[in-house]
């Protein structure tokens, strides 16, 4: 009777978002009166146990084969799924990250089990009972679950990590799954980094441009500010459906989701599928000339007003105090 | 080369959603409908493909039957064969979507042959389940790779991008394989008026699909507990650049 948590890391460096899943999970866990244990998946998983056990994992669970050579979205099923029934979990969480939910599909559809993407928050019981997010997080579902395993993810950033109280025991077990070549057809072959550094996804400042811009060579105002912040560019759906921009820039529900100290957001209106990728901004400063714009509405701080003249009065001002 | 495109008819919300009164759907009144975005760039990828590979693209929903609307528009941006699963009421579970999509598309392929490459979108705009895709390519024993934004074909093999921050990773996944498609491997085309005029002659088949329920149910959807937040308004036009850099500096990213 345990939850198992899948601890995600690349090459030996933990997710911090496992973390997240090791905090929500050890809570369900202790109201559902069952252990919590965590798993590290294939090579390098050796050096990211360190903060399991503070963060609650009553068990950790070393899985390793030979054919575990990097990230793995079959082969992590399947090893998951192998190590869930090898030890009786009653239930199978992770993090709602790209790689968390996929890993955590294939266990579900490996044990013909349900599996409920993104909750926020689950009641234990003969039925479970959960909210999950639907649209991004601009909509709630109440739902129920039904099932053996019970399979879940926890929404990202939906809960801020935490030690627990006192260190779990995080005795260490090793697993070797049943692996054939047929597991590893869609391991990770090939890496190349394009960026390296902050990127939109950890950069402290983000300044983003919306229809407002009007054109791509309109960013080069962002652009400047952008530079003297030490941030990056982001840019909404209609940007990138302009071509003003490369999709890798977009922020919102079907783009990046960003967490910097401040977004500016420079003319854009704050749709819903922009919205949800920036509400996690830890201050928004908006700048548009619609004060009425949903965005400026749901901002911390704004300012009315033409981002042309705006962006630039900004950067000068920077540049100035700085002498 | 024969591919197939699973598509998603989704309402097309602007700055607010609301719930119907039984709270068992968005509200619509006064919404349109578009395909999902990841699954409308899994349609023009799947039309690129075909173009450049001489193949046929085959697109299918499982849907209210006015989702016929999302087919023809796939049709207009040059599909081949639209096929429908209509349901009524409320959206399956993804587990009995799932299960009616494998048999619809095990059935096509009985009759015409496997495709080459099923494409799905990452994950639906509205449900977000992250998982039909996933589960109908185990049900048929194929390979299966989320996230995607990019693809080569090469000798049986579909090299395929999926980014990750700062960068990419490869998978060399052997052919027949199911993707799950992200927004931004492609600008999707609009469709011209030629596409348009013939995708209203396209024939659109529907057949029903029997499939029983899975352990996830909804109770009801409704909106978040909105943070009610004055906005500090810290001026007009460019005069108020110094109270901007105060609140930089204030918030300490001023470094």
């Amino acid at each position: 009777m345990s939850l198992l948590i899948l601890c995600d890391h690349d090459r030996g460096t933990l997710d911090e978002a496992s973390l997240e899943a090791l905090t929500f999970g050890r809570e369900l866990a202790a109201r559902a009166g069952i252990a919590c244990e965590a798993v590290v998946i294939g090579a390098g998983a050796d050096t990211a146990l360190a903060p399991l056990a503070t963060h609650g994992a009553q068990r950790v669970h070393l899985a390793g084969h030979d054919l575990l050579t990097d990230y793995g979205p079959e082969a992590w099923g399947e090893t998951l799924t192998q190590l869930a029934r090898s030890i009786g979990a009653t239930a199978v969480m992770a993090c709602g990250t790209d790689r968390g939910n996929e890993v955590l599909a294939h266990v579900a559809a490996r044990l013909d089990e349900p599996f409920v993407a993104n909750c926020i928050d689950i009641t234990p019981g003969d039925t479970w009972t959960m909210t999950r997010v639907q649209w991004g997080g601009s909509l709630l579902e109440d739902a129920t679950l039904d099932a053996g395993i019970r399979v879940v993810s926890v929404t990202h950033h939906a809960v801020e990590a935490t030690l627990a109280d006192t260190p779990a025991e995080g005795s260490l077990v090793h697993f070797t799954p049943e692996l054939g070549v047929e597991a590893v057809r869609t391991v990770v072959k090939d890496r190349v980094v394009l960026t390296q550094g902050i990127t939109l996804s950890t950069s402290p400042v983000v300044v983003g441009g919306g229809r407002g811009v009007g054109s791509e060579d309109g960013f080069a105002k962002l652009e400047d500010l952008a530079g003297a912040l030490g941030g990056v560019i982001g840019c909404s759906r209609a940007v990138t459906n302009n071509g003003w921009r490369p999709h890798s820039d977009q922020v919102g529900q079907t783009g990046t989701r960003i967490a910097p100290d401040i977004y500016i957001a420079a003319g854009i209106s704050g749709a819903i599928q922009h919205w949800v990728g920036a509400m996690a901004a830890k201050n928004i400063l908006a700048i548009n000339t619609d004060g009425e714009a949903n965005m400026v509405a749901k901002a911390g701080f704004a300012v009315i007003g033409d981002l042309h003249k705006v962006i630039p009065a900004i950067t000068e001002e920077i540049i100035r105090r700085r002498g | 080369m024969r591919i197939l495109v699973c598509v998603k008819r989704v309402p097309a919300p602007g700055s607010r959603i609301n719930v119907s009164d039984d709270g068992q759907a968005v509200d619509t009144a006064h919404l349109g409908f578009t395909t999902s975005p990841h699954e409308e760039c899994a349609v023009e990828e799947a039309v690129q493909i075909a173009e450049k590979h001489d193949g046929e693209v085959t697109v299918l929903t499982l849907g209210p039957a006015e989702a016929e609307e999302q087919l023809r528009y796939a049709a207009s941006v040059g599909a081949h064969k639209l096929l429908l699963i209509p349901i009524t009421g409320v959206d399956w579970d993804p587990q009995r979507t799932a299960s009616a999509l494998t048999t619809a598309i095990s059935d096509i392929e009985a009759a015409d042959g496997t495709f080459d490459l099923v494409l799905f979108g990452n994950e639906s705009a509205d449900a977000g389940g992250f998982q039909v895709g996933i589960r109908v390519a185990h049900a048929l024993e194929r390979p299966v790779v989320n996230g995607i934004k990019g693809i080569d074909l090469a000798d049986g093999t579909a090299s395929a991008r999926r980014e990750i921050d700062g960068g990419f990773e490869v998978y060399e996944v052997p052919m027949p394989a199911v993707l799950g498609i992200k927004e931004g491997i492609n600008l999707p085309r609009y469709p011209t008026m030629k596409g348009r005029l013939a995708s209203k002659k396209a024939e659109v088949s529907a057949t029903a699909v029997e499939a029983v329920a899975g352990g996830q149910a909804r109770v009801r959807l409704h909106r978040p507990l909105e943070q009610v937040s004055e906005t500090v308004i810290l001026g007009t036009g460019p005069e108020a650049a110094p109270a901007v850099v105060d609140l930089l500096e204030e918030l300490g990213v001023l470094s």
